[in-house]
């Protein structure tokens, strides 16, 4: 009888494909992964109540955006750097002073991102945004004109 | 000098073994990191020098530059609506149950004003105080 040693190879468990996988995951979680923005400019309404109407025109500064883009301070046309400087000089004085941005419809909206932008970066606290039907209803209480 | 028999050599190997837990590890990094937002519409947002991490799970309403709306309480898909007037019902829901929810408007640069300002109105109406408008960061060298 033949009892020659057998030369078994030594067991392995096949590994070399692991990788390949998951490098595979690694590349279909990359590409399915949708950087959520989760930054942006915040504001807050106030209470709802017609009553208070504790803005007033002499007070605010009243940024109008216009339909093409343009805006007017307080009644006068400013470029944007004009207006950093009018609006920094009114802070100075009154610092808890009241902006309000009233936009015209037809206007794009980074405009109005923009002016909202430069007001926050100026550190203005105390911004509103009127929506149409406010705007309408300080119209009639004859704080717009 | 004889030649040594018996000194075999061995067959040179890439030793790969450590390789996929390398990729497992980054597997796992990247699951961990990626946050699946309910929100998935492309729009070019506003860019903006001042900005704020706004809290997650807000209600999120996007507006393209085609004039669609989408809506979404942040946990759900976010889904079509056929008018601005539909955002009243759904906020109203919401805001039943967490008052103090913080809604999002990522509309498209483009957009008009007056659909951004639809939106606010609905919201306003229906009781939301914490609004954020998501905005991209400004790129350097553009005055904006």
């Amino acid at each position: 009888m033949n009892l020659r040693k057998r030369l078994r190879p030594p067991a392995e468990v096949p590994t070399s494909s692991m990788a390949d996988i998951a490098f595979l995951l690694i590349v279909f979680f990359m590409l399915t992964a949708v950087f959520a923005t989760t930054e942006g400019l915040q504001f807050q309404f106030p209470e709802d109540d017609p009553t208070q109407l504790d803005v007033q025109p002499e007070e605010a500064i009243h940024i109008k955006i216009n339909g093409d883009g343009n805006y007017v301070v307080d009644r006068t046309p400013m470029t944007e750097a004009e207006m950093g400087g009018y609006v920094q000089m009114k802070m100075e004085q009154t610092p808890q002073k009241p902006v309000i941005i009233q936009t015209n419809g037809e206007a794009p909206y980074f405009v109005m991102i923009d002016i909202l932008d430069l007001l926050k970066y100026l550190e203005v606290q105390n911004i509103s945004i009127p929506t149409q039907t406010e705007v309408e209803r300080w119209k009639a209480f004859g704080i717009f004109e | 000098m004889t030649k040594r028999h018996g000194v075999r050599r061995l067959a040179p190997t890439v030793p790969t073994a450590s390789m996929a837990d390398i990729a497992f590890l980054l597997i796992i990094f990247f699951m961990l990191t990626t946050s699946f937002s309910p929100e998935r519409t492309t729009v070019n947002l506003p860019e903006s020098e001042t900005r704020t991490e706004v809290s997650r799970n807000s209600a999120i309403i996007a507006i393209t530059a085609d004039g669609e709306i989408k809506f979404t309480d942040g946990e759900r898909p976010s889904f079509l609506l056929g008018s601005v007037e539909e955002i009243g019902l759904l906020t109203q829901e919401i805001i039943g149950f967490v008052p103090d929810k913080e809604f999002l408007i990522k509309a498209d640069r483009l957009v008009r004003y007056e659909m951004v300002d639809g939106v606010l109105e609905q919201l306003r109406l229906n009781g939301v105080q914490r609004i954020g408008l998501l905005t991209e960061k400004e790129s350097p060298g553009d005055d904006g």
